[in-house]
């Protein structure tokens, strides 16, 4: 451009237009922040009030000690253990059958076969059927028709089917996350389809498989509904003794102390909702700090 | 450097094909498809189980036009039991509304933050709180719901009692939106690269991109996000139970108090004789449960589907 001729503005019409549309998109960016930001909110209002409310009352005692007095008193050393009993279980049942059915779907079906098509869609429908009818299924099923009665063995039952699908989905994303090279090169030097999978998909995928199980711990620990009719108790006085006791819950005591027991300190439903979250939530942490490890160690 | 080693004649490969390990191979092969079936095996399972136990009051007692139409659910009335569900299900309706009114927006513009605008740690973070949020059990919600959402509304709106539509409907929003949000931001995700390049090279803003873009081309996705979300609302039990207000009518504003389907089933299973008519109804209630959720999710599958298909 020579100095003597005058500078034509309209050329840069369009860095205004761009200007205008990048305020635009500020705008619009700040708004979706704000909104994401209002589902955070909820979390760290919740965690505050909880721990305000809830933490006077609680203490090594309050964790070690039977609740006292119809309830309004004492502890919750029942009710934890019986929730870790729950979900010991059911992770016994539903982990072996979960990563199973993930290997069955990532190694050996055919992506395209109606078989596979089935099982996809039933897996969905399992994790969508509300948890309510999972306690039906497990009244009519384990209770019932298999005789277990009401007892641990069949609650665990109950929540194991609840939390399989959730088992496959991340296991058989683990295994499909496994580069096909892998396979193919174990395949070369004569291994069989099961030998492939024994020694270098399983051990490729397993932290990855892992996380998905911690996730589902923590899913199981906060269930009330399919534990209520099939071995969960309101209250008991004594621990359970085996598999087919009955057994008290964190979740169904806190259902209970908060709706059905009148005249219990505020303190202490807001206790064991603390107690509950934390465990839900230290369980979820461990899972999601073991999955931001991995990624960063990833080698492929 | 080493001398290549003779591969072994082809005979001897062939007749060890069926050795230990083949065997061992096949046995796993077997065992792992028994597994892989096992999810159709609890889906029907559930069907026929939950059937079994309702079937004799929906072939025999139950009235189709009561069970649909009636708002009345009086199972243990002396002079005559009957078993409507019409309020039920009105109110299970409000209160699915109302979640999707909080949820979807929210969600929507999460998934969209997440997906196309947000970076690095900030994008890592908000994604972790979102999970947390769906860690949160749904007993605890409901507690929340009794606790602080009901004296909050009471005081607010000035009316008699906070546990009602607007209070589950408030909840079962912030239950869902964690799912809605994940499923949303994988159909972002799934939308190519290119396109948004294309857009970008013909000089689009990257607003321009995600509203002409990339959510026409999500569509489908996000519409089965959005329907995996009702499903979910509209299975909740423990929450609804504790923060809805129990109470059997009609809704007519946010703030009625209501009954949910999934409620009624949780409060009162437990005082039922069982084999009794009542019992048998909130099998049926069951049935009628599943039937939706699965109608719901097949749906939202189909959708899903249908965009792979284009």
């Amino acid at each position: 451009m020579t100095p003597s001729q005058p500078l034509d503005w309209s050329l840069f019409r369009a860095e205004a237009i761009n200007r205008q549309n990048d305020r635009l998109q500020h705008l619009f960016m700040i708004l979706f922040a704000l909104m994401a930001l209002l589902l955070v909110i909820p979390v760290v209002m919740i965690v505050i009030i909880l721990l305000q409310k809830g933490w006077s009352a609680l203490s090594w005692e309050f964790l070690t000690t039977f609740p006292s007095n119809g309830m309004t008193e004492g502890g919750i050393f029942p009710a934890l253990l019986g929730t870790i009993w729950l979900v010991a279980i059911s992770l016994l049942a539903s982990v072996p059958l979960g990563v199973a059915a993930a290997i069955y779907l990532s190694e050996y079906a055919r992506q395209e076969h109606w078989l596979t098509r089935v099982i996809n869609l039933a897996t969905i429908n399992l994790a969508g059927v509300p948890s309510i009818v999972h306690a039906l299924f497990g009244l009519g099923a384990f209770v019932a028709f298999f005789r277990l009665g009401t007892s641990i063995l069949a609650a665990s039952l109950t929540l194991a089917v609840m939390t399989l699908p959730v088992v496959i989905v991340s296991s058989w994303e683990s295994l499909q996350a496994v580069p096909q090279a892998f396979r193919e090169a174990c395949w070369n030097m004569g291994a069989t389809r099961w030998q492939t999978i024994r020694h270098v998909v399983l051990p490729n995928a397993l932290t990855g498989i892992l996380t998905g199980i911690i996730l589902q711990v923590s899913r199981a620990a906060g269930e009330t509904a399919p534990i209520m009719f099939t071995g969960a108790a309101f209250f008991l006085p004594y621990l359970p003794s085996g598999v087919m006791d009955q057994t008290m819950a964190l979740a169904l005591h806190l259902f209970t102390i908060s709706t059905q027991v009148p005249d219990v300190p505020e303190e202490i439903p807001f206790a064991v909702a603390l107690v509950l979250f934390a465990l839900v939530l230290l369980i979820n942490a461990g899972a999601i700090a073991l999955r931001m490890h991995l990624r960063s160690k990833k080698k492929w | 450097m080493e001398q290549p080693r003779s591969a072994p004649p082809l005979g001897t490969l062939l007749d060890d094909a069926r050795d230990r390990d083949w065997y061992i191979d096949q046995f796993f092969r077997l065992l792992m498809f028994l597994c892989g079936i096992s999810a159709v095996v609890f889906v029907l399972g559930i069907f026929i189980f939950v059937f079994k136990e309702g079937s004799g009051f929906i072939i025999q007692q139950m009235d189709w036009a009561e069970f649909f139409l009636s708002p009345k659910w009086r199972p243990t009335s002396a002079i005559r039991a009957t078993y409507g569900t019409l309020a039920m299900v009105a109110g299970t309706a409000a209160v699915t509304l109302i979640a999707m009114a909080v949820a979807l927006p929210l969600s929507f513009a999460a998934a969209i933050f997440i997906a196309e605008f947000a970076r690095g740690r900030m994008r890592e973070w908000l994604k972790v709180i979102i999970e947390l949020l769906a860690a949160i059990p749904s007993v605890v919600w409901g507690f929340i719901g009794l606790m602080l959402i009901n004296p909050l509304l009471i005081d607010t709106f000035d009316v008699p009692i906070g546990l009602n539509v607007l209070n589950a409907g408030l909840i079962l929003g912030l239950m869902a939106a964690p799912i809605i949000t994940s499923i949303a931001e994988d159909a972002l995700k799934a939308v190519p690269d290119t396109y948004r390049e294309a857009a970008e090279a013909l000089g689009a803003s990257k607003w321009q991109v995600v509203y002409k873009v990339v959510l026409p081309a999500a569509k489908n996705g996000l519409l089965s996000a959005a329907l995996l979300g009702i499903g979910r609302a509209f299975g909740e039990t423990m929450a609804v139970l504790m923060a809805s207000g129990h109470a059997l009518t009609i809704p007519s504003s946010p703030f009625d108090s209501i009954r949910a389907l999934t409620a009624t089933i949780a409060a009162e299973l437990g005082e039922t004789p069982v084999g009794s008519d009542h019992y048998q109804a909130l099998f049926a209630i069951g049935i009628f449960l599943f039937t939706i959720t699965f109608l719901i999710n097949m749906s939202a599958d189909f959708i899903v589907r249908g965009i792979k298909n284009q």
